[in-house]
């Protein structure tokens, strides 16, 4: 169970979505979402999937464009940024993407240095090379700065995936899927860096799973989504208390996965 | 949108057909590419380095093609010649079909299977791992950083292997020729370029120019619009093998017309 995160200052938003539908043709995968995340809040998004996670996560960061609805990220609208101001939000909203997106042509340690070299070209090799360090550490990989992400396992490149997002020091966090694919006692330790990166690093985060563990351990909030929109939020024990259909439904899917 | 899917009509040609339909789509591309070579930051060390890939993973290919196609055309050439007395005009023969024709044809089309199969496939399987939305998210233009620097570099290294192509086919056919007529080197070379104008030079260049352009647009977009996980990756590489075949000869052909009514 998650402890009670003292630091989240619940009178600041930094992501306000509002009545966001996203169709791809006939199929209609986001159908009315809304969700607000505090300054210093981890907040999971549960679901089955297919129901639409990675795409709302997506809009966030403005890899999809929604059909309607608002989403205001640190107090501007997505969806009427010029490409500078884009890129300047961009900076602040990290994404670990399922399987780690890695550049599998590129060291762990290009990995890191990439989106500093491209974004802060006037850092100095010693300021960068420490930063590099300090996130190796974080991820609690520094053994691996030289390798390539193919001689990596699944959890390592989920860290570094992590780690690459966190060099840019990001306010936001969206993870997808963050414990997908990992053995049990690799999910704990992915949970475990999850709220360490929070603690550490002082972000929000939209955390999306199928795996209740993750949630559990992760979640200040629980939102349940289903068909395209959030039936349920609370806490964990608040969603999964009452004998919901719809949760208990969820539940059993969990067990049998 | 299942994997055990069957679709009835084979990979390539249904390829084929997307890739018409899709025109407007690949229109796009292309003018995005234009605009994007002429806006700074210019990726001058990933260029460099495509360059060096495409050098390198053509070379040997092209060395012997372009050796064999010299030395076989003149063989086949000979007998014809020979039944009119006529084998001294083999020099100048082989280079006119060599720089006017095969050099430039040879190159791109090795290049088709070799560069752009692999440029379709490192890029679709970017895109399908999210290496390429990793980089949207932390704001690096991964067009700029993939598309443009590997187009260009095709657009650079096509014509130059094509004129590295001519030297080896050139030299694979003086070698028989010196074996078989004891011609020597001042005398071949002589003949060779006695019938070779600038002009011909100037088309194969333009025309490798295109062949490069096609190559790399076609299978950047192949690479870069690929879908469904690792299947689409080989499809990509296919695919932008096939594509690029296929509008180099129809480039073949359109551009020998325009030569031959300047000449
Ligand atoms: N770029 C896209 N184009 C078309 N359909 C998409 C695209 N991205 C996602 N979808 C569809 O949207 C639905 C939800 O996808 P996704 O958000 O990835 O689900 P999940 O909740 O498992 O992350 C799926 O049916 C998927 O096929
Ligand atoms: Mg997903």
């Amino acid at each position: 169970m998650k402890p009670f995160t003292p630091e989240i200052h619940w009178d600041e938003t930094v992501i306000s979505i509002r009545d966001l539908y996203k169709s791809f043709g006939q199929n209609h995968v986001l159908r009315g979402v809304n969700l607000d995340l505090h300054r210093g809040e981890n907040i999971v998004v549960l679901g089955r999937s297919g129901t639409g996670k990675s795409v709302l996560i997506k809009i966030i960061s403005a890899l999809l464009y929604p059909d309607s609805g608002t989403v205001n990220v640190l107090g501007l609208e997505v969806e009427t940024l010029k490409h500078d101001e884009l890129r300047d939000l961009r900076l602040k909203i990290g994404f670990c993407f399922q399987n780690g997106a890695l550049y599998d042509s590129m060291t762990v340690g290009e990995n890191l240095a990439f989106p500093l070299r491209r974004n802060m070209p006037h850092m100095s090799k010693r300021e960068r090379d420490e930063r590099i360090a300090t996130v190796l550490e974080a991820v609690g990989l520094s053994q691996t700065i030289n390798q390539m992400p193919a001689e990596l396992s699944g959890g390592q490149r989920k860290r570094i995936g992590i780690g690459r997002t966190l060099i840019l020091r990001p306010e936001i966090m969206l993870y997808d899927e963050p414990t997908a694919g990992l053995d049990p006692i690799t999910c704990t330790d992915i949970n475990n860096l999850i709220n360490e990166v929070q603690k550490r690093f002082k972000t929000s985060s939209i955390i999306i799973t199928h795996d209740l563990a993750c949630a559990k351990a992760t979640g200040d909030k629980i939102a349940v989504m289903k068909e395209g929109r959030f039936i349920k939020e609370g806490s964990f024990e608040e969603v999964f208390s009452d004998n919901d259909e719809l949760i208990r439904e969820f539940y059993d899917y969990n067990f049998i996965q | 949108m299942g994997s055990t899917e069957r679709s009835e009509q084979p990979v390539i040609t249904k390829g084929i057909d997307k890739f018409f339909l899709n025109f407007y789509d690949i229109l796009k591309f292309v003018l995005r590419f234009f605009k994007e070579m002429f806006t700074p930051p210019y990726e001058g060390r990933e260029f460099v380095r495509q360059c060096y890939y495409i050098g390198n993973k053509s070379l040997l290919l092209i060395t012997l093609t372009g050796f064999i196609t010299g030395l076989v055309f003149t063989k086949q050439s000979r007998p014809s010649l020979a039944e009119f007395g006529a084998t001294s005009w083999l020099p100048s023969l082989i280079s006119i079909a060599v720089i006017r024709a095969l050099a430039p044809l040879v190159t791109a089309l090795i290049c088709a299977g070799k560069v752009g199969s692999s440029i379709g496939a490192e890029l679709a399987s970017m895109k399908v791992t999210e290496q390429i939305d990793a980089m949207e998210v932390s704001a690096i233009n991964p067009f700029k950083y993939l598309v443009v620097t590997r187009v260009m570099a095709c657009m650079l290294c096509v014509p130059l292997l094509m004129a590295y192509t001519g030297l080896v086919a050139m030299t694979g056919s003086y070698l028989d020729i010196h074996l078989n007529e004891q011609t020597s080197l001042a005398i071949f070379v002589q003949n060779a370029f006695e019938k070779i104008s600038f002009l011909d030079f100037f088309s194969s260049f333009i025309k490798t120019l295109f062949y490069g352009f096609t190559i790399g647009i076609v299978s950047c977009y192949q690479g870069y619009h690929a879908t469904q996980g690792t299947q689409g990756v080989g499809k990509a590489a296919n695919v932008s093998v096939v594509i690029s075949m296929f509008l180099i000869f129809i480039e073949e052909i359109i551009i020998v017309q325009v030569i031959n009514m300047l000449r």
